[in-house]
């Protein structure tokens, strides 16, 4: 038997050469077809256009550690000293100078967690209370107070702690609301199906500007004279409640999305209704929107910078202030880049991580 | 429409009279909590914005601070809240802040239906024409036919334009949304003369790649009082406010600077010894320490010293004193006497 077995593999014929490797790959993507390749050469031809110019800019003539006077000096490139000079207000606003390593740690507590529980197979009641300790710490770095840390007021809590304060605390106390309206407004009892109904269509046809407005500047006259509430616990109390009504918009979708008949077989298996949600009708409800609860998330975060027109320093308005100063006026471009690339960070965090949690729940292969 | 607008003012005016109704006695709550909270703007360079550090500079910030150093003699003593346009108004009529110090524009309108009460200008400000020299333009009448570079904003706009016909002249308006955009557009030559307050105006010279290529021309086409603004019916806390900002022209009238206080705490001149309440009386009439003044202008400093750290000649804006001079050098800083 072994001696018929050929002991060198027969020769294999390769094929041509067009179809493999990167000529193949590029055949296959780019020039399959004549529209296609008609668009990959006026791609190709508008790349060239703008990215030497750009490249020239951003990195050939540009200056890193200079002052204002130098850039201007240099002329024509970038000048990302204008970050580089400006980063600790840019990226912690008003907290005092020689404190700031707090809020440095804390939002490295917060972004270690996050990454942490990106495992799904880290979600263990361990975790849970990691996340409570964590939570504790961050506020105690930020406040101040206890153990000999000084203390110090919200108000001057600013830039990139801030945004990410007002994103995740939003994003995560929006959620719950957002599925308690959506099962309100399905339920049978009149008087809460319309406060939802009410509430949600209230919320969805005002600009989160307008409640951002009402919070701050109507609100606070309707409280007794000297009873003044933190200004970022208003802002992050406008941006849950309107978070909420879109959240339960997109879950309502997906508890309509589901087959009857998983209603019928829960009542059939004697079921009552907060078994029948918990168990069988909300795990697959949430499933299924996963992508539309996602962009909310994300615009979500984004519109956190809204928050720039009720004066708190966020991330995007310290990098504004940093730009009324005559010195670094006229380097905007700059500026906007680095904020842009740390926003796209995050979002790009929140959709690659819906997309990687719907390959893990997909139950239908 | 029409009526809707004329309807939300008058009722916000309603609200804020309301609000404004229990508040006397700033001085007891500013002396019960330690501090001032001042409403300042953050993001005019000069009047009120933070530095690398996140410390408060600026006219409006040194304002506070004079206040500050009156009440408790102590000019940090100030917290600072940053307020939009919009905001100013009402986060002064609800308690949130004590003082208004963000170049808010003295007007009738204001001063009664919006229930606030102006102190002391600290900047006279106006709206004028920034112009490269090379235009050989010496004044705004000579400007018959220029395209101008204006922000959007009814009264900047309608001010140039009332300006350009009362003086029987055409001009052909480049509306460009943002500053920083606008002064590009002007640097690139696209119009010949650009308007905006004139400290703004300093502002933007100071950005120009040849900032000696500019000048801006000497005349003022619309008045813009900025005064430090309180709640309607606390007196006590208004002539506070109002004398801490005269102290500090007060002071520049009398020569006195935070230099040569010490020297002149040992003047004879009773003027100078009222003032500085080696000659008792004038503190306790105002309910504060008879050094009020002392401590103002020994922190903060004299108007003079004020102006010209934040925005005078030698600063990125450089503002000339213009109205802004004591009445003695033909400008408006004038103070009551001390007594």
């Amino acid at each position: 038997m072994e001696k018929t077995l050929p002991t060198q593999p027969a020769e294999l014929v390769k094929p041509p050469a067009t179809d493999i490797g990167i000529l193949g790959w590029l055949k296959a993507n780019l020039f399959n077809g004549w529209f296609n390749s008609l668009l990959t050469v006026i791609v190709i031809y508008l790349i060239y256009l703008a990215a030497p110019s750009f490249i020239q800019w951003a990195f050939l003539d540009s200056s890193w550690a200079a002052n204002s006077e130098q850039c201007k000096m240099a002329g024509a490139g970038a000048c990302w000293s204008v970050i580089t000079a400006n980063i600790r207000f840019i990226l912690f606003g008003f907290y005092p100078h020689d404190l700031q390593w707090r809020p440095l740690l804390a939002v490295v507590i917060l972004v270690l967690l996050l990454v942490y529980s990106r495992n799904r197979s880290h979600w263990r009641k361990s975790l849970f209370y990691g996340w409570l300790v964590g939570l504790f710490v961050m506020g105690l770095l930020l406040k101040g107070g206890l153990f000999g840390l000084e203390p110090v007021e919200s108000n001057n809590w600013g830039g990139l702690p801030l945004t990410l304060l007002l994103s995740v605390f939003g994003l995560t106390a929006a959620y719950p609301v957002g599925i308690l309206l959506a099962l309100g407004r399905q339920s049978k009892m009149a008087v809460i199906k319309s406060f939802c109904v009410v509430y949600i269509e209230l919320i969805r046809g005002v600009p989160l500007i307008s409640l951002l407005f009402m919070s701050s500047v109507v609100f606070p006259l309707f409280l007794p004279e000297g009873m003044v509430i933190n200004k970022i616990l208003r802002a992050q109390v406008a941006i849950i409640l309107f978070t909420a009504a879109y959240i339960a918009e997109v879950v309502r979708g997906g508890l309509q999305g589901l087959d009857r008949g998983q209603y019928e077989a829960a009542e059939a298996l004697g079921l009552n209704y907060f078994q029948t949600m918990r168990l069988i009708i909300l795990p697959q409800a949430l499933k299924i929107v996963i992508p539309p609860s996602v962009s909310i998330l994300i615009s979500a975060f984004k519109d956190t910078s809204l928050v720039v027109i009720i004066a708190l320093y966020d991330l995007l308005k310290t990098t504004q202030t940093t730009l009324t100063d005559p010195k670094w006026m006229g380097y905007s471009a700059e500026a906007y880049i680095f904020v842009a690339m740390i926003y796209f960070v995050c979002c790009f965090f929140m959709s690659n991580y819906s997309r990687k949690l719907e390959r893990e729940l997909d139950t239908s292969r | 429409m029409r009526h809707v607008k004329r309807i939300i003012p008058s009722m916000v005016a309603a609200i804020c009279l309301s609000a404004s109704v229990a508040a006397a006695g700033t001085l007891d709550d500013v002396k019960a909590k330690g501090f001032i909270q001042a409403g300042v703007n953050g993001d005019l360079f000069g009047f009120a914005k933070p530095d690398e550090k996140g410390v408060w500079k600026g006219l409006d910030v040194d304002t506070a601070r004079a206040i500050a150093a009156a009440v408790f003699g102590d000019a940090d003593k100030v917290k600072y809240t940053p307020l939009t346009a919009k905001t100013r108004f009402t986060a002064l009529q609800s308690g949130e802040i004590d003082v208004l110090t963000r170049n808010a524009t003295q007007t009738l309108g204001r001063d009664t239906a919006l229930g606030l009460n102006f102190a002391q200008v600290n900047f006279y400000d106006g709206q004028g024409f920034l112009i490269p020299k090379a235009l050989g333009v010496t004044s705004a009448k000579e400007l018959d036919g220029a395209s101008v570079c204006v922000l959007p904003g009814t009264t900047t706009e309608q001010n140039v334009a009332d300006f350009f016909r009362v003086n029987k002249m055409s001009m052909n308006p480049v509306v460009i949304e943002n500053t920083a955009e606008l002064s590009k557009t002007f640097f690139a030559g696209r119009c010949d003369v650009m308007t905006s307050d004139a400290s703004q105006l300093a502002g933007i010279r100071a950005v120009a790649p040849n900032p000696g290529d500019y000048v801006i021309l000497p005349e003022i086409i619309s008045k813009e009082p900025l005064a430090p603004a309180v709640r309607h019916g606390d007196d006590q806390w208004k002539d506070i406010v109002n004398y801490s900002v005269l102290a500090m022209i007060g002071a520049e009238e009398l020569g006195i600077t935070s230099k040569n206080i010490d020297e002149m705490m040992a003047s004879t001149d009773p003027k100078i010894k009222r003032f500085l309440g080696v000659s008792p009386g004038n503190g306790k009439a105002l309910g504060l320490d008879e050094k009020w003044a002392y401590n103002i202008i020994k922190q903060v400093g004299n108007y003079g010293e004020m102006f010209e750290r934040n925005v005078g000649v030698n600063t990125p804006l450089m503002i000339e004193r213009g109205l802004n001079a004591l009445w003695t050098n033909g400008g408006l800083m004038y103070s009551p006497p001390f007594k």
